[in-house]
């Protein structure tokens, strides 16, 4: 591959593949800040941002002098296909030195669009260059500095651009040669330029592990940063910040309906709760029918507990039933359910936790859509077996003992081991799955610990009873705090599930009369749908999710089919999240927690800062504080 | 408004002769009967010396020490008792350095020493954490640790007790170690084995104090450092683990320590220096810490390890030269005033710019004499700044001509260097010195800016009665200076030198006879007669000769290199043959039938073949039998050089159109020598060969 001809990319060749997966893991790993969507990275040279006496080759990494070089009028240079994202924070690439040509007028450094390429990098606007010939630095002009040392055949020249400062400096065989260019102006391109023939260049945006240690430089920044962040001065309201924090922590605690553990954190920490207990404890009960995927229930509670909460919201409404009657396909709501054998009673086994762990779906919607692509379960662990996974709760028809395979499957997945998970998250999947998608841990686990230590987590926290978790684990005792499960149950789910998932999973639970109670409600929500549009008008996503609820009958194996994802208890999530909000809402409680509110703000801070180029943004990532 | 801080100040305001009765009171509690009461008072008198040093100070002097450390001692005192008066102690310790010379003078460090052999853990730690103290003063003689052989491995056993045990331990150990003895003490009680895991400690302070410690054990220490590159901790290699404490994101106090253990370990040969981490993780992490910001006692602890690293190894002279502009950083180092009168005009400066800051910002003045402290400290590191950058421009410099170039090209470098000659400070004058060596080896500098700033009047200055270090460097310096193509050569004879290299030939230091007869013997080469004559009589004939007895083999060949120089042109030689000729051949005599190396011996037969290049000369040769027998005999010696050397001398001795040839070319016949040289002719070495055959045709013509 070495000897590919100027452009010509094999896409085929599993050598190129590997280096192409190695950069962009290479490329993930030091710029984890930047959306390629937004601001992609430079990968090669442009062929089209280049003078004409430029070659490129080796999948345009290559470069070659091809004009006379008799003066410094042929100069030529070329640009990298896009400019350094400041989401980057330091950005470096390397250059070798195949070749010094005739006399090594070579020029390494950055540009901004539109610096004429007939030229040296550094003897313009705008353009910074460090040339092998004298190693001057050119710094926006003809004239050069003493900077560092000549550089010529097998030498490798390193640029490193620190988006925090403006700086820039460069690296001659791994040795930092110091600072050249300071307040340097925003995208700018890597750059070459050659000026006599025989000058051959080969660029590594990362394809290769570089020469210098550039993580090591990148991880004192971060200190640094990370210092200046744990440094910054909150002044004078330094007394209310106890106050604000715990608030917070309540706030989330009601929010989720942790009514136990609300009620000894305002304890402990001496605080009021808004929203009296009992309100608590029904929005939990009510959360919890949804997640147990028992759906018509939880409607009919809600109309009880909260009247005209539903009249008012028909756009709640029909989500409720829509996914009432994905239930029913599925087997778990108390209507189709009552016809089946069992006491509906005794199969309430969802254990609830994924309800209650709150997710950051209003600051970060696609990495939702991610999810669904891996048979992760949201709260963003892997259990240990991708198969029995992927539908884990809907087995209302199996066992109805304690251990029912689904609740045990669920409580598996929704463990906060998460190196367990890694494993077995694809490498895209991990990057998220440590982050955002681990729900549970949203709540920085200092926050918690520092406020929960001293109140006890005995037996009237439901919550443990029912051994979830909000991810948090005293690590202090040996008692767990806030539940994680015990451990004789997960050891036993393994068996149980695997024996679950041998059994074929039936249309509404494999019962004639459900079935036919699943086809009545389906019409019954279609004359819903006929009468919203015609009181509120056509509403698109109505209609999109009647069609997807629908589709589910067009398939002989409904949890095996493309719109089979609905029947994933985790899909019972946004539904409860939406009906727990317009609860709240309805007794002038916020909608989201504050501290997701706070979270999600920060969050968008560090994008924003992106944006307006603020280099740091690199090293602030939230991702580094959330254990 | 502010807050109201509460300081030792605030005793103060008490007249002297309430804090002695207060104390009194202390002390007198000490002897209660009661030991409940005992207990109670050596508590109250903890929390009353905490932070007071006056209070510490008057406990002192009314015999306090004593009796705590009775009551310590005392197998009949509780443990209780006994752990509060270690922790008063401790606490008394932590004032003043009189205070520790005190607790000293009362036999503190045997007594808690003793009672390590307590099984208390806390006791121990309290007896452990004094001692610490004690020993880390400058005022405490390390010996102290180790009069008792069953000490260290008391202290070793103890680490294993809890961090706290680790800490004060690696902590006392760090500063105590000092000589190569102490090394291995240390080493032979299983330092290495029972530090090493401690690297690993959770508690940054034991990781710290460890590091110190296998940083002083590995200094200059062969045996220390080879045996730490293959010591394991947690199946890593140690280099590896002080790799990773040099990362960059690690405390600067760690970096800076694990690079210098690193540093260590290579200088005493345990790692090469061309290793991947000594080029691209020591060097460079020692190049940071002279980095602007950095503190000053880091750029000064870096600069002086950099340049100790790199000394030996020109590979790693050239990569620091280019890393991080070094070599201009360094002359940061040097923007700090240097005479009191600038001190003050800084001081007035600055508070002009901070009073009206402080307004601004509202704080109280209570942060003032903060500042000018943080200036004063800033000034008293001004000449620890300045010597270590003359240390390591002397290092960086010390091989590679371009990197000297560099230097001096540096803004005011030559200045800083005649003014840092002079300065107060003899580390300073020390160093700069060191500097202007390193410099001196570049023939182009001595001919450019050596001149121009006229380097040789403060080196001269210096000369004069100079501690031994200084003047080894000054002479070794000035020895450059005199060489033939250094402008400087002229005016420095003309300052009257020759008097003083003479003194230093009579030196007991080997190093500074050397300088002084090396700088005599660049002084003579093609010398004006005037010189030579003066070299001479100054040095005495007698001196000339003892000096060609020296027992230092240095010595001896630049005495013999000072007249090879002298017997130089003709009229020279028959000069000086004519007055110290007798002399001289017996010394000659002396050495070619000594037991003395190749080199001394083929510059003595030089020595010859110049004598035998004087008119008159030539006959103290001639004339001597025995001397010609010699020459004879060098000649068919199995060593070419000395071969070559007695061919020299006798084609001078036979050489044409002189007066008297003919009967010398017939005598050396007679001898054999023809025979000699005829076989010489087939030598296979060319030089020998072709010198042969010019002496050949010496008979031919």
């Amino acid at each position: 591959m070495a000897e590919l001809g100027a452009g010509s990319l094999q896409v085929g060749d599993p050598a190129l593949n590997y280096q192409e997966r190695e950069l962009n893991e290479r490329l993930k790993r030091l710029y984890p800040a930047v959306n390629e969507e937004e601001t992609p990275l430079p990968r090669s040279w442009s062929p089209k941002d280049k003078y004409s006496y430029i070659g490129l080759s080796q999948n345009n990494l290559r470069v070659h002098y091809k004009g006379h070089g008799k003066n410094h009028k042929d100069a030529a240079s070329v640009r990298a296909t896009h400019p350094i994202p400041a989401a980057c924070g330091i950005y470096y690439f390397e250059v070798k030195i195949v070749s010094k040509g005739r006399d090594g007028y070579m020029g390494i450094g950055l540009s901004a669009q539109g610096v004429n390429m007939n030229r040296l990098p550094g003897w313009d606007k705008h353009s910074y260059g460090y040339h092998g010939d004298d190693g001057h630095s050119f710094c926006s002009s003809g004239t050069g500095q003493p900077y560092g040392p000549t550089f010529t055949t097998g030498d490798v020249i390193g640029c490193c651009v620190n988006l925090i400062n403006n700086t820039c400096f460069y690296t001659k065989n791994g040795h930092s040669l110091g600072v050249a260019f300071t307040d340097l102006p925003p995208n700018l391109y890597p750059t070459v330029g050659l000026q006599t023939p025989g000058e051959i260049v080969d660029a590594n945006f990362g394809q290769q592990p570089f020469v210098f240690d550039i993580e090591d430089y990148m991880s004192e920044w971060r200190a640094k940063i990370h210092g200046m962040i744990a440094r910054f001065p909150i002044g004078e309201r330094l007394g209310e910040w106890q106050a604000v924090l715990q608030s917070m922590v309540s706030s989330y605690l009601v929010h989720h309906g942790y009514c136990a553990t609300a009620m000894a954190f305002a304890r402990a920490t001496e605080t009021k709760i808004q929203e009296d207990q009992s309100s608590i404890k029904n929005r939990q009960r009510i959360q919890k029918l949804v997640l147990a995927g028992r759906v018509g229930e939880a409607i009919d509670a809600t109309q009880q507990l909260y009247p005209g909460l539903l009249e008012h919201n028909p756009n709640l409404l029909f989500m409720l039933k829509c996914r009432q009657f994905v239930e029913m396909v599925n087997g778990t709501d108390s209507e189709v359910r009552c016809f089946s054998t069992r006491s509906p009673k005794s199969q309430d086994s969802y254990p609830g936790s994924p309800s209650l762990s709150p997710r950051h779906g209003a600051t970060n919607p696609h990495l939702h859509s991610t999810a669904t692509d891996s048979p992760t379960c949201s709260n963003g662990v892997t259990s240990k077996n991708k198969s029995h996974s992927k539908y884990p709760g809907i087995s209302s028809s199996s066992s109805s003992s304690p251990s029912s395979p689904s609740s045990i499957v669920y409580s598996e997945s929704n463990s906060t081991d998460s190196t367990k998970s890694q494993p077995h998250s694809s490498a895209s999947n991990q990057e998220t799955s440590d982050g955002w998608r681990r729900g549970e841990n949203i709540v920085p686990p200092s926050l918690l610990q520092k406020h929960c230590s001293g109140f006890s987590a005995d037996s009237e926290m439901e919550i443990e009873a029912e051994h979830y978790t909000n991810g948090v684990a005293d690590s202090s005792s040996a008692r767990i705090m806030n539940g994680t499960y015990k451990h004789e149950e997960i050891l036993q789910t393994d068996n149980h599930s695997l024996d679950e998932s041998d059994q074929p999973r039936q249309l509404c639970g494999g019962n004639q009369a459900a079935t036919e109670r699943m086809i009545q409600f389906g019409r019954e929500l279609q004359a819903l749908s006929e009468q919203l549009c015609r009181e509120y008008g056509k509403n698109p996503t109505h209609k999109k999710m009647l069609q997807d609820a629908f589709s589910l009958l067009a398939y002989a194996d409904p949890w095996n089919c493309p719109v089979g994802q609905q029947l994933d208890p985790m899909q019972r999530e946004s539904v409860c999240s939406a009906l727990n909000s317009a609860i709240l809402e309805l007794q002038n409680l916020p909608r989201q927690p504050p501290l997701m509110l706070a979270l999600g703000q920060a969050h968008e801070c560090v994008q924003l800062m992106a944006r307006v180029r603020a280099g740091s943004c690199s090293f602030a990532r939230l991702e580094s504080f959330l254990h | 408004e502010a807050c109201r801080i509460k300081s030792p100040l605030d005793h103060s305001h008490m007249d002297s002769s309430e804090v002695t009765a207060t104390s009194r009171h202390y002390v007198d509690r000490l002897f209660d009967p009661d030991p409940q009461k005992v207990l109670q008072g050596v508590i109250d008198m903890k929390n009353a010396v905490i932070g007071n040093n006056k209070q510490k100070a008057n406990l002192i002097v009314l015999g306090a020490v004593p009796r705590l450390l009775y009551l310590l001692q005392q197998p009949t005192s509780s443990l209780e008792l006994r752990t509060e008066c270690a922790v008063v102690l401790g606490s008394l310790a932590m004032g003043t350095e009189n205070n520790i010379k005190s607790l000293v003078d009362c036999h503190i460090i045997p007594a808690l020493l003793q009672g390590l052999l307590c099984q208390d853990l806390k006791f121990i730690e309290a007896c452990l954490r004094c001692l610490r103290t004690v020993f880390i003063s400058p005022v405490t003689p390390v010996q102290l640790l180790f009069t008792d052989p069953t000490v260290i491995p008391h202290l070793m056993s103890l680490l294993s007790r809890s961090q706290r045990t680790q800490e004060y331990i690696t902590q006392i150990f760090s500063h105590c170690c000092k000589t190569p003895e102490h090394q291995m003490i240390l080493y032979n009680h299983g330092a290495i084995q029972n530090i090493a895991p401690l690297l690993m400690s959770p508690s940054y302070k034991v990781q710290m104090q460890a590091l110190k410690c296998f940083s002083v054990l590995a200094y200059e220490n062969t045996q220390v450092s080879m045996t730490l590159v293959n010591v394991l901790v947690d199946g890593e290699l140690l280099t590896q683990v002080f790799v990773k404490m040099m990362q960059r994101d690690r405390p600067i106090e760690m970096q800076l320590t694990a690079a210098k253990c690193l540093t260590y370990m290579c200088r005493a040969g345990a790692i090469r220096t061309d290793d991947t981490c000594i080029i691209m993780k020591t060097l460079p992490c020692l190049v940071r810490m002279c980095s602007k910001e950095r503190l000053l006692e880091e750029r000064v602890e870096g600069a002086e390890t950099l340049a100790y690293l790199m000394e030996p190894d020109v590979e790693l002279q050239r990569i620091a030269s280019i890393t991080d502009h070094l070599v201009a950083m360094l002359a940061d180092y040097f923007k700090y005033p240097s005479s009191v009168s600038a001190i003050a005009d800084i001081k007035r400066v600055r508070m002009a710019i901070v009073s009206p800051c402080i307004k601004l910002l509202l704080v109280s003045s209570v942060y003032l004499p903060v500042f000018l402290i943080q200036l004063d400290h800033d000034l008293k590191h001004a000449h620890e700044l300045r010597q270590a950058a003359f240390k390591l421009y002397a290092s960086l410099g010390a091989n590679d001509e371009d990197i000297r170039k560099k230097i001096t090209e540096t803004e005011n470098m030559m200045d800083r260097i005649v003014s840092g000659l002079s300065e107060s400070s003899i580390k300073v004058r020390l160093a700069a010195v060191r500097c202007l060596h390193s410099l001196s080896r570049s023939v182009q500098q001595l001919r450019t800016s050596f001149h121009d700033h006229a380097v040789w009047k403060p080196l001269m200055k210096l000369l004069q009665n100079a501690p031994d270090e200084v003047l080894v460097m000054a002479s070794s310096t000035l020895c450059n200076l005199l060489l033939e193509f250094s402008p400087s050569k002229e005016p420095i004879l003309e300052s009257g030198v020759v008097e003083l290299l003479c003194s230093l030939t009579q030196s007991d230091s080997p190093a500074l006879r050397v300088n002084g007869i090396w700088a005599l013997m660049n002084m003579a080469f093609q010398a004006d007669q005037k010189v030579k004559v003066e070299i001479v009589r100054a040095l005495g004939t007698e001196q000339l000769f003892r000096l060609l007895s020296d027992p230092d083999a240095n010595v001896l060949m630049k005495t013999l290199g000072l007249l090879r120089n002298l017997l130089s042109t003709r009229p020279h030689i028959d000069q000086i043959m004519s007055s110290h000729g007798k002399q001289i051949m017996q010394a000659v005599t002396l050495i070619l039938e000594g037991e003395h190396g190749i080199e001394v011996k083929e510059q003595t037969l030089c020595i010859l073949g110049n004598i035998a290049d004087g008119h008159t000369a030539k006959e103290l040769i001639m004339t001597n039998d025995d001397m010609l027998q010699k020459i004879k005999s060098y000649m068919g010696h199995s060593n070419v050089k000395l071969q070559l050397a007695a061919t020299f001398c006798v084609s001078n001795l036979i050489w044409n159109e002189e007066d008297g040839s003919q009967e010398r070319q017939d005598k050396l016949r007679e001898m054999g020598f023809v025979d000699i040289l005829h076989k010489l002719t087939q030598a296979s070495d060319p030089n020998l060969c072709d010198r042969a055959k010019t002496a050949m045709q010496q008979y031919l013509a």
